[in-house]
């Protein structure tokens, strides 16, 4: 199977011609044939002969100057636009909408000569931790059937598992890349606030959204990051800073590296097996130079109210150009648990309450932001899980709104603070699923995570184990 | 501050005409039970001090990123992709009447 292949191999076999490109795409959706009726992961499957007659256009245009994701099969949450091509965000407010312009990260991927090959299952708007409240059906688990892919990017990460394509495309407000990475045994980088464009992403929390790679592996992900990352002036909140070369630099050692292990963040809110596998992860970073010391993050448990203020505030305002005039339809349309969030928002946001709630989480806001620098002015990452909890079955986190909101414990605070996540397997439970770990970084540290990422990756085998479908 | 746990459906009835969502009595009437949950939870907040403390709102320290005032053509949808995406009428976008809405 080609895309067990890492992307730097597929690259290279396309160089030399010993890879097709149209073999690439066609293996695409041979996988696509085979799984997609069971897992459901993409709300859009492209035109096959379309995405065959780009393939055939690449490999006849291919030069040796080419993109390491030249001619190389990605699929991206329906999440960002590409024009001529339907976007839903998993809503059937946006149903049928064809927009009429590409997203950045699109248009950067499309010039590098990567093949779209799907839009791909979400929860509706980014609002969800489980690809249920989606409007074109779930996202099963590749590793189990009877349990959610993780979300709101369920259906990306599950591509991948599958074997759908090279890499993805996903979309990180609270925890929707990493969450679906740690559940499906895939790796993943929720970048720093700004360092990717934002434009021609459907906003679900404009302070908080994020745009990044999903991938088999870290330097895979390190390819996809060098090619979107970067400065548009259509977004004026993307920074400005040189992208590093992050595939270059992935190799450098990790002796010395100070990686800090909140001890919060192991409470009992935690599954055990997580927990230990986590402990046994830690090992191998000691093992290979890096210094790990126990530190206290005491405002945690504050971290999910003020999301889950800040976040329905903000898709509130931000869902509220959705009136079904210019594109899409009614705002009758929005499911329930967007419909809860909405009214949230417009809650804390109303008249006699602001004060309360949306000024009160912005104060909290500033208070995380300065726990987390002082402690990573001091560390080069923190160790932390993705998840409080394995997989769950369909419907157990949709009957309990407050276990819903949980299940975003240690993901939703990196978002407030703007900080950059990599999420990467580290072992798997006693039922058989996927466990994941995030190492969280300062500001702009996503080379230096890629580093850790990679040396551990090098040590370690749990990302090349594939479900068994 | 308010009593969280406090919301009746008039609330929700007018919070859902803040936000141009039409809800029946039934969701009203479930979302009150919803809305006063999750309120209640968020109010967990209340417990720090945040005395003297600003805000925070964004993370990028960037403030008012200006460009020129000038056409960038790359931008622009010619008149027939902008209304693509919707029935139109002589070149317009077709909308309900508004001046007979009752509200």
């Amino acid at each position: 199977m080609l895309f067990n292949l890492s992307i730097s191999a597929l690259a290279e076999g396309i160089r030399k011609k010993d890879i097709s490109i149209l073999d690439l795409v066609l293996e695409s959706f041979k996988a696509v044939e085979q799984c997609e009726h069971r897992v459901n992961a993409l709300i859009t499957v492209i035109d096959k002969e379309a995405a065959l007659t780009r393939a055939k256009k690449l490999q006849q245009a291919l030069t040796t100057a080419a993109s390491p994701l030249y001619g190389i099969p990605f699929v991206m949450k329906d999440a960002y636009c590409t024009r001529g091509v339907q976007t839903t965000a998993a809503s059937n407010v946006l149903a049928g909408y064809i927009p009429a312009y590409s997203a950045t990260v699109y248009k950067r991927l499309e010039d590098a000569g990567a093949i779209l090959i799907g839009k791909a299952n979400m929860d509706a708007w980014g609002h969800g931790a489980s690809t249920e409240n989606t409007d074109f059906g779930v996202t099963k688990n590749p590793w189990d059937m009877q349990r959610s892919a993780g979300g709101s990017g369920g259906g990306p990460a599950a591509a991948l598992a599958c074997r759908y394509c090279a890499f993805a495309i996903g979309e990180d407000t609270g925890g929707s890349i990493r969450n679906p990475a740690a559940w499906n045994n895939v790796s993943a980088m929720k970048v720093t606030y700004g360092r990717v464009s934002r434009y021609g992403a459907i906003a679900y929390a404009s302070s908080l959204d994020t745009v990044g790679p999903t991938a088999k592996t870290i330097e895979d992900c390190a390819f996809v990051l060098e090619t979107i990352a970067g400065y548009d002036p259509y977004d004026a909140t993307s920074s400005r800073k040189l992208v590093p070369s992050y595939s270059r630099e992935i190799g450098q050692s990790i002796k010395g590296r100070k990686i800090a292990f909140p001890t919060e963040f192991y409470g009992k809110a935690l599954d055990h097996q997580i927990r230990d596998t986590i402990i046994q992860a830690r090992d191998v970073f000691v093992a290979q130079g890096a210094i790990v010391k126990d530190v206290s993050l005491p405002l945690l448990e504050y971290g999910v109210p003020m999301y889950y203020i800040l976040a329905p505030s903000e898709t509130s305002s931000n869902l509220g150009r959705y009136d079904g005039v210019r594109f899409g339809s009614g705002r009758e349309f929005f499911t329930k648990e967007t419909m809860r969030r909405i009214m949230t928002g417009t809650y804390a946001l109303s008249s006699g309450y602001y004060d309360a709630y949306y000024k009160k989480a912005q104060k909290v806001r500033s208070l995380f932001i300065k726990e987390y620098q002082e402690l990573l002015s001091q560390y080069d990452a923190i160790l932390t899980p993705v998840t409080p909890i394995m997989p769950p079955r369909f419907g157990e986190l949709l009957q309990d709104p407050i276990k819903n909101m949980m299940a975003d414990l240690y993901t939703v605070i990196v978002n407030i603070v703007g900080l950059p996540s990599l999420a990467l397997p580290c072992g798997f439970g006693s039922n058989g699923l996927p466990i994941g770990m995030q190492l969280i970084g300062p500001m702009f540290s996503e080379s230096t995570l890629f580093s850790l990422g990679y040396a551990y990756q090098e040590a370690t085998d749990w990302h090349t184990k594939m479900p068994n479908i | 501050m308010t009593n969280a746990a406090a919301l009746t459906k008039k609330d929700i009835d007018h919070i859902a005409g803040l936000a141009n969502l039409s809800i029946t009595d039934r969701q009203s009437e479930e979302l009150v039970t919803q809305l006063e949950e999750t309120v209640t939870y968020v109010s967990a907040l209340q417990k720090i001090s945040t005395e003297n403390i600003p805000e925070t709102s964004q993370v990028t320290n960037t403030e008012n990123v200006y460009r020129k005032d000038e056409i960038d053509s790359e931008r622009l949808l010619s008149q027939k992709d902008a209304l693509s995406g919707k029935k139109q009428y002589k070149g317009f976008f077709v909308v309900d009447a508004v001046f007979d809405r009752e509200k």
